[in-house]
């Protein structure tokens, strides 16, 4: 494949495309796992949202 | 199971985990399909191999579009019926949107450098898709700096649908004004002037992005459904706390 006297540009173009979704893809995974964790953290702690308390009883 | 159902943000929990895994297998078999028939296309007669850049610049530009229309129908969602999903829904798109709006602009600037011989003009179009870009920012802003969340989406909603006047404005801009952008050239009354063997491509990226949107959109909501559980369970346990003393 010859990307001919512009290939700086094109190369650019899809560089810049690939790390603006790498960056959003890093932030929704890390994101989750973060209030996974700190949902956890609540939990074992004992505080139970209402929802949960009626459907455990 | 009725629509109404996905009103409850457990139940769309449930549906958005059993989807991600088949919604992420299919975005990368089309990136996949679509990046190599993109770089297999043809020169265009005019640009050279520069015409590449459409592959990614177009679905952007549209993804950023749709991120504001969707963002809109949120707000209608979040002002009108009060959905508890509607507000989830804007909140997400916004930085999903905006990040498309700003892969457009960038690659539509690294486009125009060798097309046009100038990395920016302040055209019609060029200039409505900063505008979309600066409102996003602006949406973000009162999402993020909001002390209160209900009245940070209220005026995000009300933000969202002021700007969808820019939607049109961006679409006819090329109609209406003279710019250096080029007019429609995809969707058109009488049928795309692309030649199928650069539009096919460019149809398979542009699908391709469009679930790759779509994928991030159910993500982004999932956890911003888990952040509004945290914050509901550390109200509880402040409140417990407060209690017990």
């Amino acid at each position: 494949m010859n990307l001919g006297p512009h290939a700086d540009f094109i190369v650019a173009a899809y560089a810049v495309t690939i790390f603006v979704v790498a960056a959003l893809v890093a932030w929704v995974v890390l994101d989750y796992s973060a209030q996974r964790r700190v949902l956890g953290d609540l939990e074992e702690s004992g505080i139970t949202r209402r929802s949960q308390r009626k459907a455990g009883r | 199971m009725p629509v109404i159902d996905l009103a409850n943000p457990t139940r769309f929990l449930t549906i958005v985990n059993r989807a991600l895994p088949w919604l992420i297998t299919v975005t990368t078999i089309l990136f996949v399909v679509g990046l190599f028939y993109a770089m297999n296309a043809p020169d265009d007669y005019q640009q050279g191999a520069a015409v590449k850049i459409m592959f990614v610049h177009v679905p952007a530009a549209w993804l950023g579009m749709l991120g504001w229309g969707l963002m809109s129908v949120a707000a209608l969602g979040t002002l009108v019926w009060r959905h508890p999903l509607a507000d989830v829904a804007g909140k997400a798109a916004a930085p999903i949107g905006a990040a498309f709006t700003f892969i457009c602009l960038v690659t539509g600037s690294l486009w125009g450098r060798p097309t046009w011989g100038t990395y920016w003009v302040w055209d019609a179009r060029l200039t409505s898709m900063l505008v979309l870009l600066i409102l996003y920012f602006g949406v973000l802003a009162l999402y993020w700096t909001a002390e209160e969340p209900g009245r940070g989406a209220r005026a995000a909603a009300i933000l969202s649908l002021v700007g969808a006047v820019n939607l049109p404005i961006i679409k006819f801009s090329v109609d209406w004004w003279n710019t250096l952008h080029q007019p429609a050239s995809v969707f058109r009354i009488g049928g795309s002037t692309i030649d199928p063997a650069l539009l096919i491509p460019l149809l398979i990226m542009a699908l391709a992005f469009t679930l790759l949107f779509a994928t991030l959109q159910l993500a982004v909501m999932r956890n911003e459904i888990l952040r509004r559980r945290v914050r509901t369970m550390r109200l509880m346990q402040a409140q417990e706390l407060a209690g017990a003393t």
